[in-house]
């Protein structure tokens, strides 16, 4: 029989290695200049769904992103690790979606594959940094979620047991299907591509047989709910963050010098 | 419409989450500075699940809850996302406040975006402050709503967030970044008993294991932190760190590198993926200043950095600079502050 596996993966901008180029002249982020990526996460979500496909015979991996043409690159790269299917969800109408908004239509294109048993997603992406979008999917479906996963630790046809972490510890719990699943970075290290499907899937672009594009129609979603008008949060203002410019002292490595400063910091009860 | 501050109170096995007390405190401060704005009388209420929790009540209503409603339930025990869900929206509806906030913990992220979707309201992750303020979009004035103003895009920007259109205004809030108000003992409120409308068939997810320890300390308390990182070199340099904080009076920190070189335990970590500390004074060594890194303390009142690279990052947010080894600077600090104190 086998299970049928849905896995949400988003392609972000990568913000954790900010380098000379990708910084403006004011030490705030260019964010163009900063190479588009597969979320860290998403692929630690690939890669338990890779396994459990591997433990269960005649399971599927079905991999779906919400974004523009370009974003098929994270499909392309999922093939490239083994999923089964793709899609590319995309429409203009889709733009400035928060997670409300993203989470109804990767709900509608959830339903639109049809049986599904576990859907995977990473933890959190490193754009919005919200960790709002697998719960609300999971809402939306009307499905059990169990965030914060570290590994799957068993499974079979009827339910798994993971540990996800909390504060200071761990959960071991257990859920039937359908269930939702979110994947931090401590699981099984994430395989690389297979040279063969590298081969098979390097010429496919959005829009061929294997990376086929889903509008809004075709996923059957309410427009009044998709993109910026079905979105409860706006954004006010956006600041880059810049270092403080404080009025630094420069302190000399002297024993006069390192005196001389904690005089200043017992004075004036800092310490003390 | 009762347009309430409300504030989800987490209580793991009985004890209640600091940052739950740190919004009650938090919320009491957004209701004094909206009903001086609007002329209106809102209050803080909190909403308190779990098997016995009455007890707890007192302790939330003397950090600033006029009103704490209460729903025991065996099967509220351990919090599960469903049947935690389902009897907060059912009580939102009922009581329909105007904000509501929850701390930004593993179970406020769960819970915060199940029921936002489920009212179809948004929600403002991790939020480092809040404010009332008036937002204008298309000729329309929203007046007195509130600001959600969090970091994204991995610390490296700072977004203000609304929800003009849609009551309750929801938020996640980051741990330790709203100062806690002395507790009054004196203050009365009232507690609420509501019936548990879980049902069996909610609870889909089944514990079967829990482990959780208290953290080895407790920094966003601490009024003075020495804060070690890769630069410190080794574990046995995390000695001469650690006598030194003994020294002043100060907790020993660490950056993420130095966690993961194993020189210190995980608690100790400050910062993005660590926990946000607010000291007097914050003494950088060999900290390099990574952006994750400031986002947990750069709010201290006073920062020294020492670090052999005249030009680290640190030194731009720090108010007294040192250039130096480790091994040579700290040894003379401490001898300088035993001199004279
Ligand atoms: C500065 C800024 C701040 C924002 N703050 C908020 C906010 O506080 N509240 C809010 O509601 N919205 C907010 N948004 C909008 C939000 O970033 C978008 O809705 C985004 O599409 C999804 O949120 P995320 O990146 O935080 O994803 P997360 O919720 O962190 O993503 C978790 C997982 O969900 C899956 N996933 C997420 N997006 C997709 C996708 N497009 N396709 C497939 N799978 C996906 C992935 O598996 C991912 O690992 C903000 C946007 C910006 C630019
Ligand atoms: C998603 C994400 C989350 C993160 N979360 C956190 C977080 O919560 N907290 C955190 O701290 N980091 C976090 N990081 C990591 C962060 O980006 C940095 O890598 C980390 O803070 C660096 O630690 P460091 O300054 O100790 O080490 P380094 O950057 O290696 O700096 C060491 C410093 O010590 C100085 N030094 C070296 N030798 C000596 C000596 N003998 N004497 C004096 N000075 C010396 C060097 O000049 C340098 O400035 C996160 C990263 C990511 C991507």
């Amino acid at each position: 029989m086998g299970l049928n596996l849905v896995v949400l993966v988003k392609q972000v901008p990568d913000t954790q290695n900010i380098t000379g180029d990708a910084m403006k002249e004011d030490g705030t982020v260019n964010r163009g200049a900063l190479p588009a990526i597969f979320n860290p996460e998403d692929l630690y979500a690939l890669e338990a769904a890779l396994r459990i496909k591997e433990e269960i015979a005649g399971s599927k991996v079905h991999v779906i992103t919400m974004g523009p043409p370009a974003a098929e690159q994270v499909l392309k790269e999922s093939l490239y690790r083994g999923a089964d299917t793709v899609a590319l969800i995309t429409d203009r109408k889709f733009a400035g979606a928060d997670t409300l908004a993203t989470s109804y239509a990767l709900k509608c294109a959830i339903e639109k594959i049809g049986k599904y048993d576990i859907v995977i997603c990473g933890r959190q992406a490193i754009d919005g940094d919200t960790a709002q979008v697998g719960p609300q999917t999971a809402e939306k479906l009307g499905i059990n979620q169990i965030t914060c996963v570290e590994n799957i630790e068993q499974i079979d046809e009827a339910s798994l047991i993971a540990r996800r972490s909390i504060e200071g510890g761990f959960e071991i719990v257990k859920s039937k299907y359908p269930v939702l699943v979110t994947m931090t970075d401590e699981g099984h290290t994430p395989r690389t591509s297979s040279a063969i499907k590298v081969m098979t899937y390097k010429n496919a672009k959005a829009g061929d047989p294997e990376i086929p594009m889903w509008s809004i129609d075709y996923i059957g979603a309410d427009v009044e709910a998709c993109g910026l008008k079905g979105s409860p949060t706006k954004v006010k203002k956006i600041e880059s963050v810049v270092l403080k410019a404080e009025e630094l002292q420069m302190i000399e490595n002297t024993d006069e010098g390192l005196n001389n400063l904690m005089h200043a910091l017992i004075s004036d009860h800092t310490l003390g | 419409m009762s347009n309430n501050i409300w504030v989800f109170v987490q209580q793991d096995e009985g004890k209640l989450a600091d940052v739950s007390l740190q919004l009650i405190s938090k919320a009491t401060d957004l209701a004094k500075d909206y009903n001086s704005k609007t002329g209106s009388s809102v209050v803080v209420e909190a909403v308190l699940l779990g098997e016995k929790v009455k007890d707890l009540a007192s302790t939330v209503i003397q950090y600033g809850a006029e009103k704490v409603f209460c729903v025991e339930d065996a099967r509220l025990k351990f919090y599960t996302p469903v049947p935690y869900a389902k009897v907060m929206v059912d009580i939102i509806k009922k009581e329909e406040p105007q904000i509501i906030l929850y701390g930004a913990t593993t179970t406020g992220r769960d819970l915060g975006p199940r029921v936002a979707s489920s009212l179809k309201v948004g929600l403002t992750a991790d939020c480092t402050d809040l404010q009332i303020g008036d937002y204008e979009s298309k000729g329309e004035t929203y007046e007195n709503i509130l600001y959600q103003i969090r970091p994204a895009f991995g610390g490296n920007i700072v977004a203000t967030i609304v929800a003009p259109e849609k009551k309750p205004q929801m938020a996640t809030v980051r741990e330790g970044v709203m100062k806690l108000n002395d507790p009054d003992s004196s203050r009365k409120g009232e507690i609420v008993e509501i019936a548990s409308i879980v049902d069996d068939m909610d609870c889909l997810t089944e514990i079967i294991e829990r482990v959780q320890q208290e953290k080895s300390v407790n920094l966003t308390a601490s009024p003075i932190i020495v804060a070690g990182g890769m630069g410190v070199g080794t574990k046995e340099g995390f000695d001469i760190i650690a006598d030194f904080a003994k020294t002043i009076g100060a907790d020993v920190a660490a950056s993420r590198a130095a966690v993961d070189a194993g020189f210190i335990h995980k608690d100790h970590q400050v910062g993005q993926t660590g926990v946000t500390v607010r000291p007097k004074l914050y003494i950088a060594c060999g900290i390099s200043g990574a952006i994750q890194h400031r986002a947990g303390m750069d709010e201290s009142a006073k920062i020294i950095a020492v670090n052999n690279d005249p030009d680290a990052p640190i030194f731009q947010i720090a108010h007294y600079g040192i250039v130096g080894e480790i091994s040579d600077v700290i040894p003379k600090l401490k001898k300088a502050f035993t001199a004279k104190a």
